[in-house]
């Protein structure tokens, strides 16, 4: 009996952006990004429904945790898709043979972007300065300076905006080398915080 | 025969008639009117794509001008039915491309259609007027240029809820610069950008368009550029309702509604802040339908916009709105017909927002019209739902969510048998309903005593045993979908009211205790049923015949099995059992 709801997790039903992710990795590594995801589906996959299936049906206690049962509550996909806040926005560095693409609603942070930067080109490191974010090629100390186009098709430095309205605002990513970051880049000598 | 009409006199009568019900009786009546009629049959509606042959349609109603087909069971929206199950609109396309050449109008809801679909439509018939597809999939936005580019005479293309791949926003520019006709534009499910300047184009030379819907990527400074354009729209889809909160932005926005005096809809609202809403005030007292259903917009700001719409008719909204804003909105819009309230967090475990029975108890006992509704909430009590049906004995449709399976009512610990059942007895004009939460074999001994004119009713995780299903069956008179998941009904009832189900569209059972012999049996018994067991651990005859299956799907068709059947789903009828030795 109800032999579906046994062992799939049901991404399928969340075609959503942690399932879309592909993983090719410049060379140098390959990591899956970091997810930071902050949705509580995917969370539990406690399937308690499904055995209580074929028990009595019990009247007074429910499920202690919320399960996960293929296709309830009853919410279409299209519906699913469409609440999700997706923004995907390429990311290019300097000098590399491609861009990556980001899906900035599922981290909640400056820190958070570019520490899933710095897992997605994996011979990045990120060097924290005070007020500053500067991200530093360790291989042959090259410096970047994270960057963005707004919607104005004005080319900004990643920081200066609440996140929110960065995320809001975000067209596009470009990890500039410093050399070129005239003017834009930190003044105060970096303290490297590298992460293997 | 000195007491009949000539022909043509019938034809005119009958050309009168509007409705299938009616069509199809006349056709009874005698050989010469089953004659006439279909010779002067314009519309067709095939609510099962595999019940009837395309051949068999156009073979009987050769002057057809508009036909509307739909395709996969209702539970493939919550992706129960498996990708590549069926429902092809490919070969009704090229058998009308070859025998209608007149045909304006195709509508389908959940079929497959592909891009070489789209080009045959576009290059089969030349008065092509009317294109919608409803949660359809397949295509790509080349099949969508196709369209454009070769149907001079489109007058709606309308793309609602389905997933288009997008692969270039350019196909909108695939319509000729002396195309002038459009009336109706839904592109609200596309991904990405489409060409602005291409809309702008096309909406500045369609004098008659009557209803544009954006999609997400149209950003909100740009909206006023369209409806400059189209000071005519009657409905009106926004895309983001964001942006950088400029004044400019506002007042340009606020004036561009202003001009806009027939709008009636409205819908979009992505991703909406609330400082944007007060532009639309204008417009508000005019406006009869409201989808905020993608807006997560918090109760007090949406309570102040729906406050306005005092001619409201219908509204669809996220739980936001809270009870509280229900309560408002019981006050203020008294026309009221027909409310859908969606979960903003589905799988949360606790609930986000105040939003609970009462809400809903308010708008039943405030909006005299309320017919239909369409309500998710963690909690209810028979109380409010007898309460709402002694208030609404009105109503039509009726589908509660209640978000967690098999959730009693929440005073009494109670099932909610008798609540639903008030809802079934007062209600007696009830055409469809959902049930959810706790319910026992009680409740559906309710509604098949009292629920004669139901014609649609969805069960999840409920009942005890097979007389539940037995009540549904012997007792709906009027029933023609039935879909069940995750109940604990099996062969007997399915197999004492076999005939029931040649009276029926369709039923779809899964995730219940129907075995395969059962199944077997209702197939060698019911040659005019299609019965269909989708099951994808491999063939069934692999596992016992008492063994379940996972899911079972009956229909009435006057076209025999289908010729389309992916691996995972097996038909049942007289040569099953050759065909598995």
């Amino acid at each position: 009996m109800s032999p579906e709801k046994g062992n799939d997790l049901p991404e399928s039903e969340y075609s959503g952006c942690l399932k879309t992710e592909l993983t090719l990795g410049l060379p140098g590594g390959l990591e899956t990004p970091k997810s930071g995801s902050k949705r509580g589906f995917s969370e539990t996959v406690d399937l308690r429904l499904g055995s209580s299936c074929e028990d009595e049906v019990s009247v007074s206690t429910p499920p202690p945790s919320k399960a996960q049962v293929v296709g309830w509550p009853p919410v279409r996909s299209y519906r699913k898709n469409m609440m999700k806040n997706c923004k995907y926005v390429k990311v290019a560095v300097d000098g590399a043979p491609y861009l990556r693409k980001v899906d900035l609603e599922i981290y909640t942070s400056y820190q958070e972007l570019l520490a899933a930067l710095e897992e997605m080109f994996t011979c990045l490191t990120i060097c924290n300065v005070v007020n500053e974010r500067k991200i530093m090629d360790t291989s042959n100390g090259t410096e970047y300076v994270p960057t963005y186009e707004d919607r104005d098709g004005d080319w900004m430095l990643v920081g200066d905006v609440p996140w929110k309205m960065f995320v809001e605002s975000c067209k596009r990513m470009r990890l500039m080398k410093s050399s070129e970051a005239v003017g834009l880049g930190p003044k105060a000598s970096s303290k490297g915080l590298s992460i293997s | 025969m000195a007491y009949s009409f000539p022909e043509e006199v019938l034809e005119h009568v009958f050309s009168f008639l509007t409705s299938d019900k009616d069509r199809n009786a006349v056709s009874l009546v005698c050989k010469s009117w089953y004659e006439i009629e279909r010779w002067c049959r314009r519309r067709i509606f095939v609510g099962n794509c595999y019940a009837v042959s395309p051949e068999i349609v156009i073979r009987r109603f050769p002057e057809v001008r508009a036909v509307e087909i739909k395709g996969k069971p209702h539970f493939a929206d919550f992706n129960l039915v498996p990708e590549g199950w069926g429902a092809y609109v490919y070969p009704w396309i090229a058998a009308m491309s070859a025998a209608c050449p007149l045909l304006e109008e195709i509508k389908l809801k959940r079929m497959v259609v592909t891009d070489e679909s789209l080009e045959l439509i576009s290059k089969s018939f030349k008065n092509f007027k009317v294109l919608v597809l409803s949660s359809c999939e397949g295509f790509t936005t080349d099949g969508l240029a196709s369209i454009a580019a070769n149907c001079r005479n489109l007058r709606e293309l309308d793309l609602r809820e389905s997933e288009v791949e997008d692969l270039s926003g350019h196909w909108l520019s695939h319509f000729p610069d002396n195309y002038t006709s459009l009336v109706s534009l839904n592109i609200s499910c596309l991904g990405s950008e489409v060409s602005f300047s291409a809309l702008e184009r096309l909406v500045a030379r369609s004098p008659n368009l009557r209803t544009l819907r954006l999609n997400r990527a149209v950003p909100l400074e740009k909206l006023p550029n369209l409806l400059r354009r189209a000071p005519q729209l009657v409905e009106l889809g926004t895309g983001a309702y964001s942006a950088e909160i400029r004044s400019d932005t506002y007042s340009n926005l606020a004036e561009a509604f202003s001009a806009c005096k027939q709008l009636k809809g409205l819908s979009g609202f992505w991703d909406a802040i609330p400082s944007y809403l007060p532009a639309m005030l204008h417009v508000c007292s005019g406006i009869t339908s409201l989808n905020l259903s993608y807006a997560t917009i918090q109760s007090p700001d949406l309570v102040q916009l729906v406050t306005q719409c005092r001619n409201l008719q219908r509204l669809w909204v996220l739980d936001y709105i809270e009870d509280r804003g229900l309560e408002a909105l019981a006050a203020s819009c008294k026309d009221l017909q027909e409310l859908r309230v969606f979960p903003s967090d589905p799988f949360g475990a606790e609930p986000n927002v105040s939003l609970t029975e009462q809400g809903l108890v308010s708008v039943s006992e405030g909006c005299p019209k309320l017919q239909s509704v369409l309500y998710f909430c963690r909690q209810m009590s028979n109380a409010a739902l007898v309460a709402i049906a002694r208030n609404r004995p009105n109503l039509i449709r009726f589908r509660l969510c209640i978000l967690e399976p098999r959730v009693p009512d929440y005073l009494t610990l109670e099932p909610l048998d008798t609540g639903f059942g008030a809802i079934v007895e007062n209600c007696k004009e009830l055409r469809r309903l959902s049930l959810s939460g706790l319910l026992t074999d009680r409740v559906f001994k309710y509604i098949g005593t009292h629920a004669k004119k139901l014609e649609m009713l969805s069960i999840a995780f409920a009942g005890d045993s097979d007389l539940g299903l037995h009540h549904v069956l012997s007792g709906c008179e009027s029933l023609r979908k039935l879909e069940i998941r995750d109940c604990p009904f099996g062969d007997k009832a399915l197999l004492a009211n076999a005939a029931k189900l040649e009276t029926m569209r369709s039923l779809w059972m899964s995730s219940c205790s129907v075995s395969y012999g059962a199944c077997k049996l209702l197939g060698q018994k019911l040659p005019r049923l299609n019965v269909e067991v989708i099951d994808e651990r491999g063939p069934p005859d692999s596992r016992p015949e008492s063994c379940p299956v996972e899911r079972l799907y009956v229909y009435r068709t006057v076209s025999g099995r289908r010729v389309d059947m992916p691996g995972f789903v097996w038909t049942m009828d007289e040569d099953a059992s050759l065909r598995f030795s």
